[in-house]
């Protein structure tokens, strides 16, 4: 009846889990009760849950990576003390088993459920307001985007409680992830979780490319949108080229797991290696994936707060294509160890080396970007400049790593793994914050706390160098990733300074929470009512904070580069009243439920899999024909807003910004 | 006014990218070509894993002994012939011709079908010679790659019943109209997966 289902899934004998489990389980059904007491639920279905809106998905977006920041983060910090302790002959707190499975989630994690909706999320609020337009090409397939990105987040939390989590790293290398050595269905979550938030991804990328290169304000040709509407079109093409890859990888491990196929087991002539290389094909893109809108976000802050136009912008645009394209031909560096030959890993080396040009071209740009320009040191500056002296140094020990002979002594010793956090948290992280910042009043109306920001970002920073720096040390010194307990007792004083770099973190995170209550209750104080905190140069100023559900009341005409700076030295920068009949009706889509459903059949479908409960996967595949069908048959999925409400709207909003 | 014209008719003197957003037609169709080229990456990927593996039959049958290439030339007919009756029921669509569309829909639905009825007989007489998937990697990539285009067809037929639904109840409506052209770029492009796959995995076993 309930497949591999029993009541033996549920860990009780391992207390930090059924601790943890415990308060995560009571703070939702706190959540969940507080919600229904209040009355919240038709507000929250309304307004949110069945949004087709692409600024209220990006926010969602948002605030999903950083709930989920928060449990990436409890991984790092117990990997992190572990080892502080298990120096000499001591084990530590964590026994194998469980450490594993610790820095597997850890990794999928903080990749796919923090860094990836993040990113997305800036991308889905940003880039339709700086492209000029209403919403993205696919409102509602956005919707379903986030909510299955959502149902695969739900699922790896699931398997905290009940069952397991992969033991296998954050890419399941065969042959240890196939059913002969991982019998459990920790393998399974991982897969099937992210085979369904990997379609969502997939979806939202098709999504954001077709926007971008279809809906752009009258006169806004390719060579004058922002730069971050550049880098989110290369993320998004790298997404449509490179998840699929993913897709058909996971599903052959699938039915090796399921079906005994043999693409990947030791006998009948299955192929690990075939594994490693084509989730690779997928896992370099999806680096570039990550950082190239983070890219993007220090382009727009860096040119904003130096009150100049971004320096060299064509050669900004032409280096962030260049990387969209050499990131295809770089995958084979992550195993030169694999003994593909000389001549092999020489061509990767080379390729890979090559890859640091475009991006030293960037870095120049946004240094003479700064030069001569008046800077503002507000927050999304100190992320930016942070950037540039931590990713240099990750860039370069990368290049380091490029050279096969350093790569055999180099590889998978932690001065690998401080080399891809020092990209991860200098590149990405640093710059998905920046971009929080710089967009959060364009989203609620009032800006963060900036005080508390800077104090962020030097936890973050400071934080940073304490907890990689000694991994660079250690791993020369030959310590090796995912190791549970070492011998060497001499190691144990640099553990011991990650692992104060690592509580440095955690401040920083536990500031953020604490800089958003503090924001939303001294929100009067610090309202954005001009539309315009920063005195931009891009369209999304233009427009009120937050903006009206239709974005722009009149489609704006765009002239060049920096439209809304241009703007600004004709006119006062405020709105211009345009005249009551020169707006058009507009139709907007309808709120729609057919995300929520899709999300919900699709966690169905995914756990009744991964214990192989048969009747229930069909149900949920039932389910899901049923909500395309419903979808399918929708014919009012759209409603017209008046002229003359849009007109009144606007000229609301004007008389407001006068008045301010 | 087809996609063509509704993409370049209009104003000349403005080049194409500045003239704001596209008409919907055109945005549901990139849309749908981006999803075709997506899909084809995943194609992609399971020709490269067969072209690794087709050599490995851990001591079973290999291609030349398991494929039956009269059977699979009649396959492929059927789907090559049931591409261009969905191309003559576009056009039917096209001139809001109802009969037609339905006669031709209902024959690319039959052709679908003959496939999958060819390609399930060749499965089944595999399965009882004893060449399942799981006998050797290079079956294993074999029932994979041909099983995924299966899927597709299959997954075709089923929307081209929804679509067929959708024309009797709510007529040719510009929603219908862009759906039906999805379904053709579908249909042809696993038409262009299928040559590969005649191509690569029949016509090149060794």
């Amino acid at each position: 009846m309930l497949g591999k289902l029993t009541w033996a899934a549920i860990p009780f004998d391992q207390p930090i889990v059924m601790i943890a489990s415990g308060t995560v389980g009571l703070a939702i059904v706190g959540l969940l009760g507080l919600t229904t007491v209040k009355g919240w639920w038709p507000y929250l279905w309304r307004e949110w849950i069945t949004s087709v809106d692409h600024k209220r998905i990006g926010v969602m977006y948002v605030l999903l990576a950083l709930v989920m920041l928060m449990r990436g983060f409890a991984d790092a910090i117990m990997m992190r003390s572990q080892l502080a302790l298990a120096a000499g002959g001591a084990q530590g707190f964590l026994s194998p088993e469980h450490y594993n499975q610790i820095f597997s989630a850890h990794g999928t994690i903080m990749i796919f459920f923090v860094a990836m909706p993040f990113v997305v999320g800036l991308m889905n609020f940003a880039l339709p307001l700086q492209l000029g337009i209403r919403d993205v090409a696919f409102p509602v397939l956005n919707s379903v985007s986030f909510w299955l990105t959502a149902a695969g987040v739900l699922l790896v939390n699931m398997s905290l409680v009940i069952g397991e989590f992969a033991r296998t790293g954050w890419l399941a290398y065969p042959p240890l992830s196939e059913i002969a050595y991982s019998p459990g269905v920790g393998v399974d979550y991982y897969l099937w979780s992210l085979q369904i938030s990997g379609l969502g991804t997939l979806l939202s990328g098709i999504n954001l490319t077709t926007t971008i290169l279809k809906l752009r304000a009258p006169g806004m040709a390719y060579t004058r949108m922002p730069i971050f509407c550049w880098t989110a079109l290369a993320s998004n093409l790298l997404i449509v080229a490179a998840f699929p890859i993913l897709t058909a990888t996971f599903a052959m491990l699938l039915l090796d797991r399921y079906l005994d196929f043999h693409f990947f087991t030791n006998d009948a002539g299955g192929n690990p290696m075939m594994y490693i290389n084509l989730i690779w094909a997928w896992g370099h893109p999806e680096v570039y994936i990550l950082i190239l809108p983070a890219f993007g976000v220090f382009s727009e802050v860096v040119a904003t707060f130096s009150g100049k136009p971004l320096f060299g912008y064509r050669s900004m645009v032409l280096a962030t294509m260049v990387i969209c394209v050499l990131s295809f031909m770089v995958w084979l560096h992550h195993f030169f160890t694999m003994g593909a030959g000389a001549n092999v890993n020489a061509f990767f080396g080379i390729m890979t080396m090559i890859i640091a040009v475009p991006t030293g071209v960037k870095v120049f740009n946004w240094l003479f970007t700064l030069y001569g320009g008046r800077i503002r040191f507000t927050v999304p500056v100190y992320w930016a400049l942070g950037f540039m002296v931590t990713f240099v140094i990750g860039g370069m020990t990368g290049v380091l790593m490029a050279i096969p002979p350093a790569d055999f002594v180099l590889h998978n010793s932690l001065f690998l793994v401080a080399h891809f956090h020092n990209v991860a948290i200098g590149g990405v992280v640093f710059g998905v914050l920046a971009g929080y910042t710089y967009w959060f009043p364009k989203a609620f109306g009032f800006t963060l706390d900036e005080r508390l920001g800077k104090a962020i970002f030097w936890c973050w920073f400071i934080g940073f160098y304490l907890a990689f720096m000694p991994l660079y040390v250690l791993g020369l010194m030959g310590a090796t990733r995912r190791m549970q307990h070492y011998p060497e007792t001499g190691w144990q004083p640099l553990m011991l300074v990650a692992l104060a770099g690592a509580v440095l973190i955690f401040f920083g995170i536990a500031l953020t929470v604490v800089q958003l209550v503090v924001s939303i209750r001294t929100r009067d104080r610090r309202r954005d009512l001009t539309g315009d905190p920063w005195n931009g140069r891009t369209l999304e100023w233009s427009i009120p904070s937050p903006p009206p559900p239709w974005n722009f009341g009149l489609l704006p005409q765009v002239e060049g580069t920096d439209v809304y700076w241009a703007m600004k030295q004709v006119s006062s920068g405020t709105h211009s009243n345009a005249a009551a009949d020169a707006y058009q009706p507009v139709h907007m889509p309808r709120n729609n439920p057919t995300g929520f459903f899709a999300a919900f059949f699709a966690v169905v479908l995914g756990f009744a899999l991964i214990w192989h409960i048969w009747w229930m996967a069909i149900a949920g595949l039932l389910g899901e024909v049923t909500v395309a069908l419903l979808q399918a048959w929708r014919t009012n999925g759209e409603i017209e807003i008046s002229a003359e409400e849009i007109a009144m709207a606007e000229k609301a909003l004007v008389a407001k910004e006068i008045a301010a | 006014m087809n996609v063509a014209q509704q993409a370049f008719g209009s104003s000349p003197e403005i080049p194409l990218s500045m003239r704001g957003p596209a008409p919907t037609a055109v945005v549901v169709g990139f849309g749908f070509w981006l999803f075709l080229l997506s899909d084809i990456v995943i194609f992609a990927a399971l020709f490269a894993a067969y072209a690794v593996l087709s050599g490995e039959t851990a001591g079973g049958p290999n291609g030349t002994e398991l494929f039956d290439k009269g059977r699979v030339l009649l396959e492929t007919a059927c789907l090559l012939a049931s591409s261009f009756t969905c191309g003559l029921g576009s056009l039917a669509v096209q001139r809001r011709d109802m009969q037609w569309s339905f006669v031709w829909m209902a024959a690319t639905f039959i052709l679908g079908a003959a496939f999958l009825t060819f390609e399930a007989s060749e499965f089944s007489s595999m399965f009882t010679a004893g060449a399942a998937p799981s006998r050797s990697a290079f079956l294993s990539a074999f029932f994979t790659l041909v099983g995924t285009h299966g899927l597709h067809v299959t997954i075709g037929l089923f929307w081209l019943l929804v679509m067929m639904v959708q024309v009797m109840t709510l007529g040719f409506r510009p929603m219908v109209r862009r759906r039906l052209f999805c379904f053709s770029l579908f249909w042809h492009a696993l038409d262009i997966v299928w040559i590969g796959v005649f191509t690569i995995v029949y016509l090149g076993a060794s």
